[in-house]
């Protein structure tokens, strides 16, 4: 009896996601975008944007301790540009720091600074930088360099002999500074919200407005195996498009790849199954397409694009905004890629991030399941 | 005795202060075209929304093939079909696709969907259109189609919202004889309409003015209470006094 149900149960999905499947590949309009959007995406952000970064998270290791050094730090201090933290670190501290996201770089001023540049005329600083994001990484040293050029020029001022501050940059994971390695994590937690969120508000709402909404609940097909076998398709489709992105960025873009693939599809898939949730909501809570639509726009994609981070750096925003962005699921997907593909990190990494996702899944699934049921009264 | 499958008692639906669906009782029973009529906005649709568990009454019982509204809705949904006032079939499949789909979510066998899409597509005459997109026929095969697929499962009763609206007069014809071979093999049907021959059609119709029934009976005891000579003027007499209408 129970097998039978079962079986029927299965058939009837089966039915479902065929003809959920018949939809998709149908529409030309819409493969069109499913399949050629990645590409645009990954073509368009290439142009990475430069910004200002405020206030951005600095460590001063000052092994030093000497005027010259104490001189350098109030400079950097005095810049809006940084908030400085003074600690002595270790080797594998610093790789720690940035790995935890304490700090995006990390100066170190070596013992006899002020010495050497007294007596040889001659210093070294070592600048070490957070390279995953290259639009940051770029722009910090800049700053750096030119607080540290500023004083160099400062002190040799009345001096016939010039002083010379050497800063030895380090890019670190990202060491040649390549912009995909910011934006493609990016387009990647971009295209899967876009694909998942519209294009399933937008299948269900349209079976609202045409009527064939009313045939499926009149029949007795349970109304959750309507709404999933929407998802299902999407899904799929969500996990062909993660592919192709990653074989463009990786063979197209030399895009490094140093974690787990296994775990960064599993991670998409959290991600794939949260827009999902997203966009049911959506499509339970609105009547037309193009409400469905524009709400998908409005509620996901200019969220998705401005605070993710891989566009306008997160800390530089105001609080109210830094805020914002933290229910922004995109923002978690972007720290969690950025980790695996980048840093090479596994599963202890970025578990937080994890169950952030997971909680905003299970919520908005409630919600939406919530507000079906009411729906259908 | 016949046996009844679907009766109503004082079925209500409020929508704020708007009452749709006032105390309507009636029955209909077993094989027969029942027609329920009535001007826009009168409530027929409301009460069909109700009767088909797709809207939760307000106040009052009913029950179809033996099934109460309120508790079986799920046994209710497995013996009726329903056609709805928009077209319903999905433009983007084919015929077949969408008699396979339909009557797969109805849970019949493979080899029942086998035997009863070459039945329907034999009966509807659409041996050549079988691999065409449904969006790209005629409303009137369209419509016709609509409603072989809501009966594809052999339902108790099948509830028709306007089925012929917008319809040219040979294929509202044919529409008809759909109807009248569904009605031999058992089928209850439920339809309304805003076409008064069509109500000539039916074994008894309903009339409803501002969300009630005024009046219900065979056309031909009705127009002989009206004192009229067609379905036409026993309409015109009873939602003449309406004050809803659009």
């Amino acid at each position: 009896m129970i097998i039978q149900l079962i079986k029927i149960f299965v058939k009837q999905f089966l039915t479902f996601i065929k003809k959920e499947f018949y939809h998709v590949f149908r529409d030309k309009k819409t493969l069109l975008m499913l399949f050629g959007l990645p590409i645009v995406q990954i073509v368009l952000f290439g142009f990475a944007l430069t910004n200002e970064i405020k206030e951005s998270k600095i460590v001063v290791c000052d092994y030093a301790k000497d005027a010259a050094s104490r001189q350098i730090i109030t400079q950097l201090d005095a810049s809006r540009n940084f908030e400085i933290e003074k600690t002595i670190l270790t080797h594998q501290q610093i790789e720690n720091s940035f790995k935890e996201g304490k700090a995006k770089l990390i100066i170190v001023f070596p013992a006899n600074f002020n010495d050497d540049l007294l007596h040889l005329k001659k210093a070294q600083v070592q600048v070490i930088a957070d390279a995953s994001d290259p639009n940051t990484a770029n722009t910090l040293t800049n700053y750096v360099t030119n607080i540290i050029n500023g004083y160099q020029k400062e002190l040799s001022q009345n001096d016939p002999v010039p002083y010379q501050i050497i800063t030895e940059t380090r890019m670190l994971y990202n060491p040649e500074l390549k912009g995909a390695t910011n934006f493609v994590p990016g387009v990647m937690a971009l295209v899967l919200m876009l694909i998942s969120v519209l294009m399933t508000s937008v299948s269900i709402v349209r079976e609202k407005e045409l009527g064939t909404m009313e045939i499926l609940l009149v029949s007795p097909v349970s109304p959750f195996m309507v709404i999933i076998s929407k998802a299902v398709p999407y899904f799929a489709l969500s996990l062909v498009n993660l592919t192709v992105i990653l074989l463009l960025s990786v063979f197209l873009l030399d895009m490094p790849f140093n974690g787990s693939v296994l775990l960064l599809f599993a991670e998409s898939s959290l991600l794939i199954i949260t827009a999902l949730s997203l966009g049911l909501l959506i499509s339970n809570s609105t009547a037309s397409q193009q409400t469905a639509m524009l709400i998908s726009l409005m509620a996901m994609l200019i969220p998705t694009m401005m605070l993710t981070g891989f566009m306008f750096p997160i800390e530089n925003m105001p609080w109210p905004l830094q805020m914002i962005s933290n229910i922004v699921p995109s923002k978690w997907y972007y720290i969690i890629v950025k980790s695996i593909m980048i840093k090479g990190l596994g599963f202890s990494a970025v578990w937080k991030e994890t169950l952030i996702l997971l909680g905003m899944t299970i919520f908005l699934l409630a919600l939406s399941f919530k507000k079906f049921k009411i729906r259908l009264q | 005795m016949k046996e009844i499958v679907i009766k109503t008692d004082k079925l209500t639906k409020r929508f704020g202060d708007f009452i749709a669906t006032n105390e309507i009782s009636f029955e209909v029973y077993a094989g027969e075209i029942f027609g329920f009529l009535g001007a826009n906005g009168a409530g027929k649709t409301t009460a069909m929304r109700m009767l088909c568990g797709l809207s939760t009454p307000s106040s009052g019982t009913a029950t179809i093939a033996g099934f109460n509204i309120y508790k079986q809705t799920e046994s209710i949904k497995k013996n009726i079909g329903y056609m709805s006032q928009k077209f319903s079939l999905y433009e983007d499949l084919t015929v077949l696709e969408n008699i396979k789909f339909f009557g797969g979510i109805y849970g019949l066998s493979d080899k029942q969907l086998k035997e009863k899409s070459d039945m329907l597509i034999e009966q509807l005459g659409f041996t050549n259109e079988t691999k065409k997109m449904v969006g790209s026929l005629p409303l009137g095969w369209k419509q016709k189609l609509s409603f072989s697929v809501a009966v594809i499962h052999e339902p108790k009763i099948v509830f028709l919202d306007e089925p012929t609206g917008g319809v040219d007069p040979v294929t509202r014809r044919q529409f008809w004889d759909l109807i009248y071979a569904a009605a031999d093999k058992g089928i209850t049907i439920f339809v309304t309409t805003h076409y008064m021959d069509e109500a000539e059609y039916c074994n008894r119709i309903s009339m409803m003015v501002d969300g009630q029934i005024k009046a219900l009976d065979t056309p031909a005891s009705l127009k002989k209470q009206f004192a009229a000579t067609s379905m036409d003027e026993v309409f015109f007499e009873l939602a003449r006094g309406a004050k809803r209408s659009d």
